[in-house]
């Protein structure tokens, strides 16, 4: 890669806040949003907790004066709040001006409706307007045509790394010239289907997740949704925009080890790691902050601290999961996070990783607990995702 | 700038394209309203133990990428890249009926470990022990051209030399019940019809898998050239000339220069009038339709591909494909449009080598 990708704009909504300043302020204030479920109806409730946001569909839909015949999932709703949100950002006001793209990410798409009326179909026609919702780009084509978006719009679902693959693909259409703006991130909402799930697989956490933490207990799932605004340096320059972070690099690779577990040596977290610094053409020392996938489960943190421990051979510089705030969002993980890492730049802050008390036994990682103020020039951020999928994206200062 | 030789291919479909000539034996699909691929003998590419538990996604997807790398002569891929429309239904609802049927008791994490889009190319990954780039698209119609457009990009760039590209979608009992509620399959009443002639609502449902190498060199095993890729999210009726014209004029190329037109028509008179349009365009085209072979699926351009490539290796349009009577000497240019239901437009251009 020969040149960085501005990012012009952002927008989210997550469990501890409905947009970036809520976000912001929840971080600094050590806010979490981890609570027991209120919206969604599972005979878990009282035995997990999760990141939701409290608020209903219908509340959404209003937020964003949808009529009271929409056919949005949750999914959709969150994605289109947080991609409005982006927008008003970075001041778009008309998304045809240019040639513009939409690249979203998503694990259940339309899963909340599904699994909803998937036996109520058969007798409520007037449930038939749910139908197409199942399929995962329809979320995609309901947030581009809320946007007013007509030219190229497609939709990544690699599991867990989703989002950081959406970025990864806009600036790789901006870098080769196709497009002049991309928006990209990721939205999914709590469902069942992931809830029942990732129970099967026995990795969730009946109390407050803790990244990191020797005696952690497993995953909270959460939802979100949240996308960054990328314009070409042309766009930034002729239309005099604001830059508030640089995409500098980015990596994917496959573990290539089993379908859900991570490797023990996290090779494919480390291979990641590596083509980003090369692409954006830095060393491990010159990051200043890694927002790590730290999900709590006792695989994820071992893999991925291997290797963090490899690429940074043993000179881990500041570190933290924002997990504990948010829960894991899934395929929106890699986007809200995208954002604190941009908040993370623009406020020269590191986020704490809560909920830390006793170190790995396997290894001497200790995340950062407390909110810290330094200079900040690159942050590294990981994702990473069943079917191998390993991702990392270098977020770097705008000056 | 590097080109991308499409080098390879595989192809499961609805027809006999696994071990058979080109097309040499076809039976028209028009007959039935939801349309099933024929399954080859798995043994020899996946063991017996995972034949069972595979899903039919899953396994087409495996059978098929093998082939396209047999062909290619190529034992490792740089990157994989996968497209689905709707993933891996069977798992998914197998998982979320056995949550709703047992009120989210006694469940087993199987099928949900297999439910996720990006299975298939996982799996392969994890076969080849490939440990290069990975994606998956899920976007309606264009999953697999948006997997085509990301592995061209890949060689332009030098990231990788050689890509794996497929596109993958299975049929489910749920799903197919729900798309006929929902009008999107054709009413068995209304059948067998016509799909250039279409006079009622409504497609084919079909399934299959097709997978393509892609690599930066000319082999002997080369078909074409993948040359361009463009997709839109939408267009009104009287902006699709534009569209094709715009693309025309942004690769170099003029109308005539294309020999032959492969269009999706999929028999659903209320969107067929997009390809109308481009059919209109290119009038004096030599024109070639698939869906009647295929099903209609959100990948089963892979289809379209595959044949367009086996029109440009044989010199030849199989006479069960024709849409007009219109003749070349030589099919050195081929362009594939695609749609569905008005949204998820794609063009895609190939090039004899």
């Amino acid at each position: 890669m020969n040149k960085r990708v501005a990012i012009t704009g952002m927008g989210i909504i997550s469990s501890i806040g409905n947009s970036v300043e809520e976000n912001f302020q929840s971080l600094i204030n050590g806010k979490t949003g981890i609570s027991t479920i209120e919206n969604l109806e599972t005979i878990h409730k009282e035995v997990i907790m999760v990141g939701e946001i409290k608020l209903t569909n219908q509340q959404l839909a209003k937020q964003l004066n949808l009529s009271e015949d929409n056919n949005f999932s949750r999914t959709t709703l969150l994605g289109a709040i947080a991609v409005r949100e982006a927008l008003e950002n970075a001041n778009v006001k008309d998304i045809n001006d240019c040639r513009s793209g939409f690249i979203s990410a998503t694990s259940v798409g339309g899963m909340d409706l599904n699994e909803k009326y998937f036996y109520e179909y058969y007798n409520d026609e007037s449930l038939h307007k749910y139908i197409n919702s199942h399929d995962a780009g329809d979320s995609s084509h309901q947030i581009a045509d809320y946007i007013g978006l007509k030219g190229m719009v497609t939709t990544v679902s690699t599991a867990c790394s989703s989002a950081a693959n959406a970025i990864m693909l806009g600036c790789r259409l901006i870098q080769s010239g196709q497009l002049d703006r991309v928006i990209v991130g990721g939205t999914d909402a709590l469902a069942k289907f992931t809830i029942n799930g990732f129970k099967t697989l026995m990795i969730l956490s009946d109390t407050y997740n803790t990244p990191f933490d020797n005696d952690r207990k497993g995953l909270n799932l959460g939802e979100a949704a949240a996308f960054l605004v990328l314009e070409s340096d042309e766009i930034v320059q002729k239309n005099n925009k604001k830059v508030l972070a640089y995409v500098s690099g980015f990596g994917n690779a496959n573990d290539a080890f089993h379908q859900t577990a991570s490797s023990e040596n996290g090779e494919g977290a480390f291979l990641a790691m590596q083509k980003a610094f090369k692409l954006a053409d830095l060393k491990p020392e010159d990051i200043n902050y890694i927002n790590a996938h730290g999900t709590a489960t006792p695989n994820n943190d071992l893999s991925e601290g291997r290797a963090i421990l490899r690429i940074f051979n043993n000179k881990v510089p500041d570190f933290s999961s924002t997990k504990a705030f948010t829960g894991h969002t899934l395929a929106a993980a890699a986007a809200i996070e995208a954002v604190y890492s941009v908040l993370a730049l623009q406020h020269n802050l590191v986020f704490p990783n809560m909920n830390f008390k006793k170190p790995m036994e396997e290894f001497n990682l200790i995340p950062q607990t407390i909110l810290k103020e330094k200079n900040i020039n690159h942050v590294l951020s990981n994702s990473f995702g069943f079917g191998g999928n390993c991702s990392t994206v270098i977020f770097s200062k705008s000056e | 700038m590097k080109k991308s030789f499409i080098n390879g291919v595989g192809c499961i479909s609805v027809q006999k394209t696994v071990d058979a000539a080109f097309l040499a034996e076809v039976e028209l699909t028009t007959k039935e309203s939801v349309v099933f691929a024929k399954q080859p003998s798995y043994v020899e590419v996946i063991s017996p133990s995972f034949i069972r538990r595979m899903a039919k996604g899953v396994k087409m997807g495996i059978f098929t990428s093998t082939q396209a790398l047999k062909e290619a002569n190529l034992a490792m891929p740089d990157a994989i890249i996968t497209g689905t429309g709707l993933g891996c239904l069977e798992d998914s609802e197998k998982f979320l009926k056995a949550i709703l049927d047992n009120n989210e008791q006694f469940l087993t994490p199987t099928s949900f470990i297999q439910s996720t889009h990006n299975t298939v190319a996982g799996q392969i990954a994890l076969g080849l022990q490939c440990k290069g780039y990975n994606f998956t698209y899920v976007n309606g119609a264009v999953s697999l051209e948006t997997a085509l457009l990301d592995a061209k990009l890949q060689i332009e760039t030098e990231e990788a030399h050689s890509v794996l590209v497929g596109g993958i979608d299975e049929t489910a009992q749920h799903n197919i019940d729900v798309q006929r509620m929902a009008g999107n399959i054709k009413k068995q009443e209304d059948l067998p019809c016509s799909i250039l002639e279409p006079t009622t609502k409504g497609m084919i449902l079909g399934e299959g898998a097709s997978f393509f190498v892609l690599e930066e060199q000319q082999k002997e095993s080369s078909y074409a050239t993948l040359d361009a890729i463009s997709i839109q999210n939408s267009l009104e009726l009287n902006e699709v000339e534009q569209y094709v014209k715009t693309f025309l004029n942004n690769n170099k190329i003029s109308l005539n220069d294309i020999d032959l037109v492969v269009l999706g028509n999929n028999g659903d008179v209320e969107f067929d009038v997009y390809f109308n349009q481009v059919s209109h365009f290119f009038n004096q085209t030599p024109q070639a339709y698939f869906k009647h072979l295929s099903g209609e699926f959100y990948t089963a351009s892979g289809f379209g591909l595959w044949m367009a490539l086996n029109i440009l290796k044989e010199q030849t349009v199989p006479a069960c494909v024709k849409m007009n009577s219109i003749e070349r000497e030589m099919y050195q240019t081929v362009l594939l449009y695609n749609q569905y239901r008005g949204k998820d437009h794609s063009l895609t251009l190939l090039k004899k080598c």
